[in-house]
């Protein structure tokens, strides 16, 4: 409402920053090419999630058990991750494609990394009493860690999927920022080169809402894995 | 029941540095006998759970357990730590259960079993709660069933009642006493409270540290049942002056 009222008093031109029932009005317009645009997007932000994490926990596994592993691993996910990924998207476009597919990869590189690392903190802190108590019954390892270890790390493992399902939004959105014909990135590239700013900016509300649910739906399906941290959520 | 002959341990840290932790402690355990060892921290007594219990290797000397020398982890133990470590997820009878689950044993025919330890451990009624709606107390009382429910002939407690407050400490001290009547065990327990090692034991080994070693076995003739107001009692006294200072003198020593 106040954003709307500023137009009428300081009368901003509408290509610089357009007023809300312009956006509405615009967007509402495209809303059957943006529903297309947003499903492209949608699928590419999963798909590199769906990547995070399917390789990120057996990663986190790895470096966790394996101590050897961990020394040589932790290092190069360390610099990989310090690696600016809007810099090499480029060259992730230039060698992959301009598909899907390079997109589903910029935004797995940018996701996976904070899955890794919450999912091995959450491992490295069992209880060491719990780990001595499955010892002393004989328990394998594999036993402690299905019935243990694993089930302790999942609040750790959901707050990385927390952080890694907005990342990877941004991650799919620079990669049709740098080279796409479809997707809400390439929606708000081409808007503002033809000066639509109504429109692009619907893209970018579309493209907020989008991360919001997204990140809800994680937070929905951890008070359903694991109701006894119900108490203590916070987000 | 537990022969420890000679043993030492020496922990090497990742500097390499190596850092004897007990040294040549020598001292037996008969069934059924209730067992405290007392000392300030760093005496080594956890260490002694541990390597009685088979978790961690002696670096030399030998310990048995009925006969049979420990040189890895058996089942015939219960744990209890200063920690209740329960799993959030599971119920009160779910966390007593785990011990039978972990063994590879079949739950549903120890589910008759567990309730009788609940009732016993004064927890009736609390079956279905998770450990979150539980006050320290009560969690520790689930974490003493844990140890007990596949009925091992030997139970380590480490500083079981360590966390708890003052009053809900001393309760628990008689409770495990209650529990030890209805369900004899052999039991070693780790303390640094001397009234506490005192009151429930049959036998107080005194320990002194950096190393820790064994500087008296006490024998603990207070009439059993034992109850708070032997605390006023003249032996209790004497016997708590004499372990005090036995661990203070060697303390002074060390500095």
């Amino acid at each position: 409402m106040s954003w709307e009222a500023l137009y009428l008093i300081f009368q901003i031109p509408q290509f610089v920053i357009p007023a809300p029932s312009g956006i509405l009005a615009e967007t509402w317009e495209w809303r059957y090419r943006l529903v297309g645009h947003t499903w492209v997007t949608l699928y590419e932000t999963l798909g590199g999630f769906a990547l995070s994490v399917g390789i990120g926990t057996p990663l986190a596994v790895m470096l966790v058990y394996n101590p050897t592993l961990r020394n040589a691993l932790y290092p190069l996910l360390v610099i990989a991750q310090s690696i600016p990924k809007v810099a090499i998207a480029p060259i992730l476009l230039l060698v992959m494609g301009a598909g899907e597919v390079s997109k589903i990869v910029v935004a797995f590189l940018v996701a996976f990394f904070p899955i890794v690392v919450d999912t091995a903190t959450g491992l490295a802190g069992t209880p060491s009493e719990l780990i001595d108590l499955s010892r002393s019954y004989r328990a394998s390892q594999f036993k402690t860690f299905i019935k243990v270890r694993f089930p302790m790390a999942l609040p750790f493992f959901f707050s990385g999927l927390k952080v890694a399902i907005t990342l990877a939004v941004i991650g799919a959105v620079v990669g049709e920022f740098v080279g796409s014909d479809k997707g809400l990135g390439y929606v708000i590239v081409s808007a503002t080169s033809y000066w639509k700013a109504n429109l692009a900016f619907g893209a970018i509300i579309i493209l907020s809402i989008l991360a919001i649910v997204l990140f809800e739906i994680i937070v929905v399906i951890e008070k359903i894995v694991c109701p006894w941290y119900g108490s203590e959520q916070t987000h | 029941m537990i022969k420890v002959e000679k043993v030492s341990k020496i922990y090497r840290t990742q500097e390499n540095e190596l850092i004897p932790a007990v040294e040549r402690v020598n001292f037996e355990v008969k069934e059924n006998e209730f067992v405290t060892l007392v000392g300030p921290s760093g005496c080594g007594k956890s260490s002694l759970l541990k390597l009685v219990s088979g978790l961690i290797p002696v670096t030399d000397g030998t310990i048995h357990v009925r006969e049979q020398l420990v040189q890895e982890p058996f089942p015939d133990v219960g744990f209890v730590f200063q920690h209740p470590v329960l799993l959030p997820w599971r119920t009160v009878l779910g966390n007593v259960l785990f011990s039978i689950e972990m063994l590879g044993k079949k739950e549903e025919e120890f589910a008759d079993q567990a309730r009788d330890l609940i009732k016993l451990t004064g927890l009736a009624g609390f079956e279905n709660k998770y450990p979150r709606e539980l006050s320290g107390g009560m969690q520790q009382r689930v974490a003493i069933c844990r140890a007990l429910i596949h009925d091992p002939s030997l139970l380590l407690m480490d500083e079981p009642f360590g966390a708890l407050d003052a009053m809900t400490r001393e309760e628990m001290s008689f409770e495990l006493l209650r529990i030890w009547e209805e369900r004899r065990k052999t039991i070693l327990f780790v303390t640094h409270s001397i009234p506490e090692a005192i009151l429930l034991a049959d036998r107080v080994v005194v320990m002194t540290p950096r190393p820790g070693k064994i500087e008296r076995i006490f024998e603990i003739t207070l009439p059993r049942p034992r109850v708070y107001e032997m605390e006023f009692n003249e032996d209790f006294k004497t016997l708590n002056s004499e372990i005090r200072s036995l661990i203070f003198s060697s303390r002074k020593e060390a500095s």
